[in-house]
């Protein structure tokens, strides 16, 4: 077992913390990003001879705070004495004195580090890409492969970020609590993207992909810990922890898409689904769902289940409907309609998804979902059209698989009209 | 004589070590837990999940129920072990065993102990 | 809407901690008979669980005073003393099992009640009884 692999996770763990305090100080994202740049190189080059430091956050910051600062003298030998705003204004403090007053202001940092990757005038493309540079700490390589483009494309796509939160004018000053609590749905918002990202993926992008699931579930924790009494936060971690949960299951030797109804179960990851729940647990007795939490409880049901023949559709029915009046939109009824048909049959189900027929009318899910259900009907030919609409509407080779799979079961399952 | 040891680690460090880091954490603490097992000397073994899935009750005349852990602690504890171990000495060694590069174990010698009524 | 876990199969069953934290110089202070009364209490509280076969195992912890702590470093140290100083020290714990969060919360609240101290309620990844040393 390397030294260095250890020292790694300890790095990213502390970078957020680390970052936010550097961030704090020195009020300039890149000065700060280099002063934690080579506070680690410094890590991985004092930590495996002197041993780790107590607290690997305070050391980064006080090495990458003493590191910047040197620069700027440096930079600034003929030059007056620099301005108040340009040093710290806790002079040459002790480890011990950083640590302590880090301490409080621990959460802003991390808070102020979010917001700022989140900002409302950056585009989600360039929210995610600044949040798994700033906060996750991923190489801008590791983060283009990811999503499929060049690392050139990937870097100009972080400095365009980086350049309107400067422009921006991003405020460095503690966020306040209205602030915050707006803030925070975008953070949330901007995690389960990311997840999605990892979570749709298919085929040979696989390999790269499913990692995104794992670095959303890393910061869903983390704004967990910032927000320890948030039921839609709790929600969130839940819903992503329970959905990754099933990957091992999901993919098979492919990287091809497994239906829910065809995984095995006993390939899911219980401590995942054990967390997930727990989540849950906490949660609900806030008695205030949200849509990120009532998805989880959707998603625990299944968990429940110890077959797909089991599952409760009768609470999924139920949850659907809670959703509906929390964040109504055709796609949730189209998902409520798949649970009703269990509890209802197809007819009731089918009618509940004739009026979403025309906001619809691009998705190719919508006619997967009526294909089965005319199919379940007996009613083939209508089945078979709806079906073939679905492939031609589907964008990808991964959602025309969707389908066919959903057809060649259902060819499988029914008998000719 | 029964000590427990405490496992503390910063959970954030933990839940970025990879999955081989991870594994081989994990078979080490199962080495561990197999040697007293082995003598007949290994109690109650737990590891917890994040403190993020804790709830705390604070005492009082009306309890208040608390979201999170009971403190907020830069390492946060992890599990525990139960061990019959002859002297200090001896549950010291474990806890040497069990150390990885960040983090402590606590050994807190136990002064009563009931082994319950025997869980599924 | 409910966690559901009392639903159907035991697969997604929990285990739960729960940690009582107190200042212990407090309860260092008790005289036998409010100690004895506590206890008695707590027992009260834990018969129903032990009842139906729900409670796992409990320990009282010798006070910090008592601790010895080794830390990780270039060389692992052993120190005396715990391993931080917090303002309310773990000083037991049980372990028990719960249909729901619920249940083991309303257990900490009765342990909880007229008393002092914390109670951290936390769910259980892993957990093996033991070998019978105990």
């Amino acid at each position: 077992m390397s030294d260095v692999a250890w020292i790694d996770a300890a790095l990213t763990a502390a970078r957020p913390q680390a970052l936010g305090a550097l961030l704090r100080y020195f009020r300039d994202l890149d000065t700060a990003e280099e002063a934690f740049q080579e506070a680690c190189l410094r890590a991985l080059k004092n930590w495996p001879v002197n041993g780790p430091p107590r607290d690997p956050a305070a050391w980064l910051i006080l090495v990458g705070r003493n590191v910047a600062l040197d620069e700027k003298r440096r930079l600034n030998r003929h030059e007056p004495l620099p301005a108040e705003e340009l040093v710290s204004d806790l002079g040459d403090a002790e480890a011990s004195l950083i640590e302590r007053l880090d301490s409080t202001h621990y959460r802003d940092d991390l808070l102020r580090l979010l917001f700022i990757c989140c900002h409302p005038e950056l585009p989600a493309t360039q929210q995610i890409a600044l949040a798994l540079r700033l906060v996750s700490g991923l190489s801008v390589k590791e983060i283009g492969r990811a999503f499929l483009v060049s690392e050139s494309a990937m870097e100009q796509r972080i400095t365009r970020a980086k350049r309107r939160v400067a422009e921006a004018e991003i405020p460095f000053e503690t966020p306040g609590a209205p602030e915050r609590a707006e803030r925070l749905a975008a953070v949330a918002a901007m995690i389960y993207l990311l997840f999605n990202e990892g979570y749709s993926a298919s085929g040979g992008t696989v390999h790269v992909r499913v990692p995104l699931c794992e670095e959303a579930i890393r910061l869903a924790r983390l704004l967990l810990r910032l927000f320890p009494s948030e039921p839609e936060i709790m929600g969130l971690a839940a819903l992503l922890l329970l959905q990754h949960a099933r990957a091992p299951a999901r993919l098979d030797a492919d990287g091809a898409i497994v239906l829910l109804e065809d995984q095995d179960r006993g390939r899911w990851n219980r401590a995942m689904i054990a967390e997930g729940l727990a989540l849950v647990d906490k949660a609900v007795r806030h008695r205030r769902p949200g849509p990120y939490l009532v998805q989880a409880a959707i998603a625990a049901v299944h968990a429940h289940a110890p077959r797909f023949e089991d599952t409760d559709w009768a609470e999924i029915d139920l949850l659907y409907a809670t959703l509906e009046r929390l964040q109504p939109s055709p796609v949730v009824t189209l998902n409520r309609a798949v649970a009703a048909s269990k509890v209802r049959g197809p007819a009731a189900a089918l009618a509940m998804i004739e009026p979403l027929a025309a906001p619809l009318s691009g998705y190719f899910h919508f006619f997967g979902v009526k294909g089965a259900l005319l199919m379940q009907l007996g009613r083939g030919e209508e089945a078979r059209v709806a079906f073939d609409r679905a492939i031609a509407l589907a964008n990808t080779t991964a959602e025309a698989a969707h389908i066919r799979l959903h057809l060649d079961r259902l060819m499988k399952d029914s008998q000719p009209a | 004589m029964l000590y427990a040891l405490l496992c503390y680690n910063f959970e954030s460090v933990v839940g970025c070590w990879s999955k081989e880091k991870d594994d081989a954490v994990m078979a080490k603490h199962a080495a561990v837990a197999q040697e007293f097992a082995a003598r007949g000397k290994l109690g109650p073994v737990a590891r917890l999940m994040p403190t993020t899935t804790a709830v705390t009750v604070r005492a009082g005349p009306e309890p208040l129920v608390v979201d999170g852990p009971f403190a907020e602690t830069k390492e946060q504890l992890l599990g525990f072990y139960v061990f019959d171990c002859a002297e200090l000495e001896e549950a010291i060694e474990a806890a040497r065993s069990l150390l990885e590069e960040t983090g402590a174990l606590e050994i807190r010698p136990i002064a009563a102990f009931y082994p319950g009524t025997g869980l599924k | 809407m409910n966690g559901g876990r009392t639903s159907k199969g035991r697969e997604n069953a929990v285990l739960y901690a729960i940690l009582c934290y107190h200042d212990e110089a407090e309860v260092g202070a008790w005289p036998k008979a409010k100690d004895d009364a506590v206890i008695a209490k707590r027992r009260l509280v834990t018969d129903k669980l032990a009842a139906n076969g729900k409670l796992g195992p409990v320990a009282r912890l010798m006070p910090t005073t008592a601790a010895t702590t080794v830390r990780s470093g270039r060389e692992p140290v052993v120190i005396d003393g715990p391993f931080a100083e917090t303002k309310e020290q773990l000083l037991g714990f049980y372990v028990v099992d719960c249909a729901a969060l619920e249940e083991a919360i309303e257990t900490a609240r009765q342990m909880g009640r007229e008393e002092s101290g914390m109670f951290e309620v936390r769910p259980i990844r892993y957990f093996a009884p033991g070998s019978g040393a105990t």
